[in-house]
C-alpha cells in the first residue's frame, strides 16, 4: 500500500527526516514511536502533503502512483487520512458543510455520484454514532468550541465519513482520558477492514492497548532504527528510548 | 477642471425642464441646494470622508440624463424578476429614477404623487439632511419614492423595491427615497439594485428616514450589478425615541460603490444596527463610511461590516461613533473586520470613536486578515480542493453578516447568492431573464 525509501524532507531549511524507509502493506496497522523532535509528525505531514515540508530526497509511493506528485487533496481523495494531532477550528464553516465536501470530494474520485443531500445526512447520523458524538456538535461550526476529547472523536467520525484505505493517527491519543480514549480506539477498530492499514503514532504503549499493531518503528533524529512486534513497544514503555540510542 | 461645472452648466441652462417634469415641493429647494453645490464642488480626496474614493473621477464622464423624463419601454416584469422565494412582498420598480407601480401598494407612492397627497409632509422631511452629494441630487432629482406609515400601522409584507438601470447610452440617475415612520408605525423594505445593460452608469441616490418614537425599521440594501456602475448613495436616518432600526448593505457585485450612512440617535432608548457584507474582486471598488451620531442619553449602536476583497479590489471603511455630552448611558460598538484573500487587493479602515460623555459604553475595532492557511490544509486534507476550501473560508467569514438578517427567506436567499458570488457564477444577475 505504502512505500517509503529512503526520504528525506526538511522544513524551512532544517533537515528532519533524513533517510527513513517504511513498507505498509494492505491490513497491516504499524505504530511509530520516538522522543519528541525525532520527526514522527513531519513523517506524518510529508505523507498527507503538508505545503510547510519539503522533500529533499526519496520517493513515496501509495498504491503503485508517485504520492508526492499528488496535490494534498489528490492524496485525500485518493484514501489517505490523517487524524491531526490538533484539529483546527474553522468558525462559520458548518460540519455539514465540511463533511458534504469532503465526502462528495472523496466519491467523485472513485467514481460514484455525489450524494443526495437525504443519504448524506442518514449517513452522518449512523457514522456519529460509532465514536458517540452528540448531534449537536455535529450541526456546529468544524471543532469550534469543542473541547480536546470531542475534537479528537470528531476526527476519527470523519474518517468514518470518509472510509480512507491509509489511515495516521498522530497522537490521537494525547489529551484523551482513559474513556475518551477506548470510544476513539473502539471507533477505530470498528472501521478496520482486511484493506485499511494505518500507521499509529504515540509517545505511549496504552494506545496499542486497544489499536493493536502488527509492527512497531523506533524513529530517532529522521530515520527508523529499530523495527520489531508489539512487544518492541512493551519494551519502550519499560525501559525508555535510551537504550536504543546507545545501540547506535 | 472639476467635473462638478458640467453639472453647474447643466442645471443653469435645464432648471426649467427640470421643475417642468417634477412637483413644485421639490422644486422649491433646488435653486439652493445647487447654489451649496455649486460654492463645494465635489468633495475632494482630502476631505477626511471622502480620503478612499474619487468623486470628481466617478463623475467626469458626460452621462446622458433623462431629465424629460422619456418613459424607458420596458415592462420590468417580463425581463425580470428578482426572487427571494418563500418571501411575500409588495414590489415596485423604479426604473433609472422614475417609479413604476403596477398595482397600489399600501403606504408608498412616487414622490410627485406625495406632493400632491402629503405636501405638508414632503415639505417637513424632503432635503432636510442633504450635504455634500446629496445636494446635487436634490437639485437634479425629479421624483422617487415615497413610503409613509401613519401612527401605530404595521406594513404587513415588506416593501421590495428593484432598482432598475437599463439604457442604451451612458447614463445618469438621480434617485430619491423619502421614508416616514409615525409613532409606533414599523416597515419592512428591501432595495435591490441591478443593471440591465452594458453601458456605464452613474447613480446618485438620497434616501431620507425619519423614525418617530417607538417605530421599527428594518432597511435592506443590495447591489448586484456590474462593474460599469458607480454608485454613490447618502442614507441619512434620523431617529427618536424607543425605536428600533436597521440597516443592511450588502454590495455583491459592483463597479464603483460609496455608500455613506448617516444616522442620528435623538430620541431616548433607540437601537440601531448597520451592518453590512462586502463581495469585491476584479478592480471593484466599495467605500463604506458611517456616522451615528449620539445625541441623546441610552442608546445603542451596533456597527458590523464585513468584507472580502480577492484580486484588485479596493475595499474601504470608515465609521465615526459621535457620543455628545448629554448621550450618556450609551452603548455603542463598532466593528469592521477585513479578508484580504490576495496580495493585490487592498483594505483601508478607519474606525473613529469621539466620545464628549462620561458614563458610556464604546468599543471599536478593525482586522484585516488573509485566509488561514492551517484551515486550508485542513480542508484539503479531507479531499476538499483548494479552490473550494478558500471559498468555503470566504463564505464563512461573510457569513456572520448575513445571519443577522431577521428575514429568513431572504437571509437565505442572499446564502445562496453570496456562495453563488465566490463561485464565479454572479457575473451577472440572478433569476433574471437577461442572463438566459
Amino acid at each position: 500500500m505504502l512505500e517509503i525509501r529512503n526520504l528525506h524532507a526538511s522544513i524551512a531549511g532544517k533537515e528532519i527526516l533524513n533517510g527513513v524507509d517504511l513498507t505498509i502493506r494492505d491490513g497491516e496497522i504499524h505504530a511509530l514511536m520516538g522522543t519528541n523532535g525525532a520527526g514522527k509528525s513531519t513523517l506524518s505531514n510529508v505523507i498527507v502533503g503538508h505545503p510547510a515540508y519539503e522533500v529533499t530526497q526519496g520517493t513515496i509511493t501509495f498504491n503503485g502512483q508517485d504520492l508526492l506528485a499528488m496535490k494534498t487533496e489528490e492524496r485525500a481523495t485518493a484514501g489517505i487520512f490523517m487524524s491531526f494531532q490538533q484539529p483546527i477550528e474553522i468558525p462559520g464553516v458548518s460540519m455539514q458543510q465540511f463533511m458534504r465536501a469532503a465526502v462528495n470530494a472523496r466519491r467523485k474520485a472513485l467514481g460514484k455520484e455525489e450524494l443526495k443531500a437525504t443519504d448524506f445526512l442518514k449517513m452522518m447520523r449512523e457514522r456519529r454514532k460509532l465514536v458517540e458524538i452528540d448531534s449537536k456538535l455535529v450541526n456546529r461550526s468544524v471543532n469550534e468550541g469543542f473541547s480536546g476529547g470531542e475534537k479528537k472523536r470528531n476526527e476519527i467520525f470523519q474518517m468514518a465519513m470518509l472510509e480512507p484505505t491509509f489511515c495516521i493517527l498522530d497522537e490521537t491519543d494525547s489529551g484523551l482520558d482513559v474513556d475518551a480514549l477506548r470510544i476513539v480506539a473502539e471507533g477505530f477498530n470498528r472501521l478496520r477492514t482486511d484493506e485499511t492499514s494505518a500507521l499509529v503514532i504515540t509517545h505511549y504503549q496504552r494506545l496499542l492497548d486497544y489499536i493493536h499493531p502488527d509492527f512497531v518503528h523506533v524513529l530517532l533524529d529522521g530515520r527508523i532504527v529499530k523495527s520489531g512486534g508489539p512487544e518492541l513497544a512493551q519494551e519502550i514503555e519499560d525501559r525508555g528510548f535510551d537504550w536504543i540510542k546507545e545501540k547506535q | 477642471m472639476n467635473s462638478a461645472q458640467q453639472y453647474i452648466d447643466l442645471y443653469a441652462s435645464q432648471r426649467d425642464l427640470i421643475c417642468h417634469h417634477s412637483a413644485p415641493v421639490m422644486n422649491a429647494v433646488r435653486d439652493a441646494a445647487m447654489e451649496q453645490f455649486q460654492q463645494r464642488g465635489f468633495p475632494s480626496l482630502k476631505e477626511e470622508r471622502y480620503r478612499y474614493t474619487d468623486v470628481t473621477k466617478a463623475f467626469a464622464p458626460d452621462y446622458g440624463v433623462n431629465l424629460n423624463r422619456v418613459q424607458v419601454p420596458i415592462n420590468p416584469r417580463e425581463v425580470f424578476r428578482c426572487d427571494v422565494p418563500n418571501l411575500s412582498t409588495h414590489l415596485a420598480y423604479v426604473v433609472n429614477d422614475q417609479p413604476l407601480f403596477e398595482r397600489d401598494i399600501p403606504y408608498v407612492s412616487s414622490l410627485r404623487q406625495a406632493c400632491i397627497d402629503h405636501p405638508e409632509l414632503v415639505v417637513k422631511y424632503y432635503n432636510k439632511a442633504a450635504t455634500g452629494l446629496a445636494l446635487l441630487n436634490t437639485a437634479l432629482a425629479q421624483d422617487g419614492l415615497f413610503v409613509y406609515v401613519p401612527k401605530n400601522q404595521h406594513m404587513e409584507r415588506p416593501l421590495q423595491v428593484l432598482n432598475l438601470l437599463r439604457s442604451g447610452v451612458d447614463m445618469m440617475v438621480n434617485r430619491r427615497v423619502l421614508i416616514v415612520l409615525e409613532e409606533g408605525a414599523d416597515a419592512t423594505l428591501l432595495l435591490c439594485d441591478h443593471a440591465m445593460d452594458r453601458v456605464l452608469f452613474l447613480t446618485t441616490q438620497v434616501i431620507e428616514v425619519f423614525c418617530a418614537d417607538r417605530s421599527r425599521l428594518d432597511l435592506y440594501e443590495l447591489e448586484e450589478t456590474h462593474t460599469r456602475c458607480r454608485r454613490f448613495s447618502n442614507l441619512h436616518v434620523h431617529v427618536g425615541s424607543d425605536c428600533v432600526v436597521s440597516h443592511n448593505s450588502i454590495t455583491l457585485y459592483n463597479g464603483l460603490t460609496r455608500n455613506t450612512t448617516d444616522v442620528v440617535l435623538d430620541g431616548e432608548r433607540s437601537e440601531i444596527t448597520l451592518n453590512g457584507c462586502v463581495v469585491a474582486d476584479k478592480r471593484q471598488h466599495v467605500d463604506n463610511n458611517t456616522l451615528v451620531d449620539h445625541r441623546a442619553p441610552s442608546c445603542t449602536s451596533r456597527q458590523l461590516y464585513k468584507y472580502v476583497v480577492d484580486e484588485e479590489a479596493v475595499g474601504a471603511f470608515a465609521g465615526k461613533m459621535l457620543v455628545r455630552k448629554d448621550a450618556q448611558k450609551t452603548d455603542s460598538k463598532e466593528t469592521n473586520a477585513n479578508l484580504c484573500a490576495a496580495t493585490t487587493a487592498r483594505i483601508y479602515t478607519q474606525p473613529m470613536l469621539e466620545i464628549y460623555a462620561d458614563d458610556v459604553q464604546c468599543s471599536h475595532g478593525s482586522t484585516v486578515g488573509v485566509l488561514d492557511e492551517q484551515a486550508l490544509f485542513y480542508m484539503q486534507q479531507r479531499g476538499i480542493s483548494a479552490d473550494e476550501a478558500r471559498l468555503l473560508l470566504k463564505f464563512a467569514f461573510v457569513g456572520q453578516v448575513i445571519d443577522s438578517i431577521r428575514l429568513e427567506p431572504l437571509r437565505e436567499r442572499l446564502h445562496y447568492l453570496v456562495e453563488k458570488r465566490f463561485r464565479g457564477e454572479l457575473n451577472k444577475c440572478t433569476g433574471c431573464a437577461l442572463c438566459k
